[in-house]
């Protein structure tokens, strides 16, 4: 088992009046940066920065980033910025990116430099996970949306070949031109650092993981559109004459650790509301229907089971309730003793792998934040271990996505690479 | 959206990678009516009309309505060339080519490359180049209903409007517009509607004679575009029509016609 910690790193300033279920709401791509305060802006950057690292004094296996633009439910409009950082001041937990969004960079070479240089620093714990990004983050970078997979699959093509392959060499692709490609940064990890991919919508995405042999992340869906969807990716994987595992599926969600039920339920509901975000059943805001269709960011037809339910919570309605997600374990929130048997119900019905818990959003302050990490330190993740091994939950840095077989003791985190071209 | 099926003919015309419907109606010489961002409007009032003394050929663009989409194809001037090679191939020549708001721009590029098999050119609210003064409204921000509503100066008065923009739209209508969304996002997204290029292209029409016809209120592509194809292209003239806004073929539809018969008779 992988276990990994998330928060969006939130916008939060209590002050301005904006944001969520408790203040004024808000229309995506409508909110002035005007209100920004750098002071603040500042605080909230290191403050996420610290939580990560005592994150990692705490157990956690990975140190979760994602990355949104021009939105105050997320601060991480350059993750590898934050990355780097956390390269150095962090010394055993994997960095996870889910991930750098590829197809909004008309220049993926800077991706391939920036990721070897953290996998350097951070002498070989990144894991590099690619999206395909909201709407907004195309609109944020001008990136053509109707070219968004074609971008995606080229430049991941691209990253691995310059990341595997020894320069120089030319690149002359449908979206991306290169005549000579030679970085001097080559990736610490053999043959280059493992790739994850997380996402909620697309089908054509989830085969393609399945096809590169590439574990599959769902975000914060519900439980049984999640299973749905991983058996897309099991069947996929069949037709490649392979047998997909826990290894090769990951499942992200809200789950608070405090040290009474009252102050948990108290804190977890600080989940639904701060700055209004998208993935935040319950405290949408008020979504943007231009940009739900935004001309060919996804295909109109081919969505998962788990589509409907994002992109209807997208729909800005404030469908679901807090209570609706404790009812659905989509959140899970008490003390170690009740957390714990709800986290194995999550185990038991979607044998995972990795496990990414979302805690320290919303409106939750530091303090919330830290009560929770200590616990889940103490308590919650030692079980959880405990859960996964009876369950045979392996991680792909146990157990190999690509083959099913285990990997050595000692090179555990070195092995994911990837060999074929995508399919498509 | 599709009008009164009888008074024209439908086929389907064969290219290298699909097919693309073309409609055709009245007899005389062949005048070509290319459409905008979001596809066919429809059998029109001015369709009608024009075919009382021509040979109208409205097509729907490669990945627009039931077109096949040509994947290949990443700029408007890709369209162009498709077009110019089918009217080649239909041995068409001595045409009179009128072009909508994104098709007026697409008329221009055809121009442009071969400004010899036209007889006149007609650009309606054309997109296409950057206008100096303000911004050509955001089609792929914002809801096709929205672009829409926005293209009318005064849309409760206008007799077709019900037609262009349905109280309701049928889940079809709705879906022919994403299809026209994601077609012109493939061709324009960036720079947005606009080909840097093309106002010193425009110079290649010095023999060609060319209208521009536009609704003075137009609040989707700024007058000031207009301005700029009427000065790029010799000779050219600029004919705004008062009261309406980007769709005057619709809004205006007897000034519209009054003026595109004067100009092509």
């Amino acid at each position: 088992m992988f276990i990994g910690h998330f928060t969006e790193r939130p916008y939060q300033d209590p002050k301005s009046g904006y944001f969520g279920a408790t203040g004024k709401s808000i229309k995506d791509l409508t909110l002035s940066n005007d209100i920004y305060d750098p002071m603040l802006g500042s605080e909230l950057y290191n403050r996420y920065l610290d939580e990560k690292i005592y994150a990692e004094e705490m157990g956690f296996d990975g140190l979760m980033l994602n990355e949104h633009h021009s939105s105050p439910f997320c601060m991480g409009s350059t993750v590898n910025v934050e990355a780097s950082i956390l390269a150095r001041i962090t010394n055993k937990a994997k960095i996870v990116l889910l991930g750098n969004v590829l197809p909004i960079w008309d220049d993926p070479l800077w991706l391939v430099e920036q990721l070897a240089t953290i996998d350097m620093i951070s002498k070989g714990r990144l894991v590099s996970g690619w999206v395909r990004g909201t709407a907004r983050e195309s609109v944020a970078h001008n990136s053509p949306p109707a070219y968004n997979w074609e971008r995606f699959q080229e430049a991941h093509e691209f990253i691995v070949k310059a990341w595997t392959e020894p320069g120089p060499f030319r690149w002359e692709g449908k979206h991306y031109q290169y005549r000579y490609v030679n970085p001097w940064v080559r990736p610490y990890q053999k043959p280059h650092p493992p790739i994850m991919l997380p996402g909620v919508v697309s089908r054509d995405s989830v085969m393609w993981a399945a096809r590169q042999r590439i574990p599959y992340i769902m975000l914060a869906t519900q439980l049984e559109p999640t299973r749905q969807s991983f058996e897309v990716y099991k069947e996929t994987a069949r037709e490649e004459g392979y047998e997909a595992g826990p290894q090769n599926f990951g499942y992200l969600w809200k789950v608070h650790v405090d040290e009474t039920e009252e102050l948990a339920e108290e804190v977890a509901r600080k989940f639904v509301q701060g700055p209004s975000n998208p993935f935040n059943a319950g405290n949408e805001g008020t979504a943007n229907p231009a940009l739900n269709k935004l001309p060919g960011i996804t295909s109109r037809k081919r969505t998962l089971p788990t589509a409907q339910v994002a992109t209807a919570n997208r729909g800005g309605q404030l469908s679901r309730s807090f209570e609706d997600q404790v009812s659905d374990y989509t959140i899970i929130s008490g003390t170690p003793k009740t957390v714990i048997p709800k986290i194995r119900h999550v185990l038991e019905y979607l044998r995972p792998g990795s496990v990414f818990f979302w805690d320290g959003d919303g409106a939750m302050t530091h303090d919330d934040q830290m009560r929770s990490l200590r616990l889940m330190g103490e308590e919650v993740l030692p079980a959880v271990r405990e859960i996964a091994d009876e369950l045979g939950l392996d991680s792909p840095f146990e157990v190999d996505p690509k083959t099913g077989e285990k990997f050595d003791e000692i090179e555990s985190d070195t092995s994911n690479e990837i060999a074929a071209a995508p399919g498509d | 959206m599709s009008g009164d099926s009888s008074t024209y003919k439908e086929e389907e015309i064969a290219i290298p990678e699909g097919k693309f419907t073309m409609r055709t109606s009245g007899s005389g010489d062949p005048l070509l009516i290319l459409h905008g961002e979001l596809g066919f409007p429809g059998w029109r009032k001015y369709h009608q009309k024009l075919s009382e003394q021509y040979k109208v050929m409205a097509p729907s663009h490669p990945g627009y309505d039931e077109s096949d989409r040509l994947d290949w194809a990443m700029k408007v001037s890709d369209l162009a060339a498709v077009y110019l090679q089918v009217l080649d191939d239909l041995n068409i020549s001595n045409i009179k080519l009128v072009g909508f708001s994104m098709g007026g721009w697409l008329a221009a590029e055809m121009a442009v490359m071969d400004p010899g098999k036209f007889s006149k050119l007609v650009l309606v609210g054309p997109m296409g180049v950057k206008p100096e003064e303000g911004e050509i409204y955001d089609l792929f921000l914002n809801l096709a209903t929205d672009f829409l509503e926005e293209s009318f100066l005064n849309p409760k008065s206008v007799e077709e409007y019900s037609l262009i923009r349905p109280d309701e739209p049928s889940p079809e209508q709705e879906e022919l517009w994403e299809v026209g969304r994601e077609q012109s996002a493939r061709l324009a997204w960036k720079p947005y509607m606009y080909n840097q290029t093309l106002p010193f292209l425009l110079r290649r029409l010095k023999g060609l004679q060319t209208l521009i016809i536009a609704g003075k209120q137009d609040s989707i592509v700024p007058v000031d575009a207009f301005r700029i194809y009427n000065e790029s292209i010799p000779g050219s003239s600029l004919s705004l029509i008062d009261q309406s806004g980007h769709r005057p073929e619709i809004e205006k539809t007897d000034d519209f016609l009054k003026a595109i018969t004067k100009f092509l008779s």
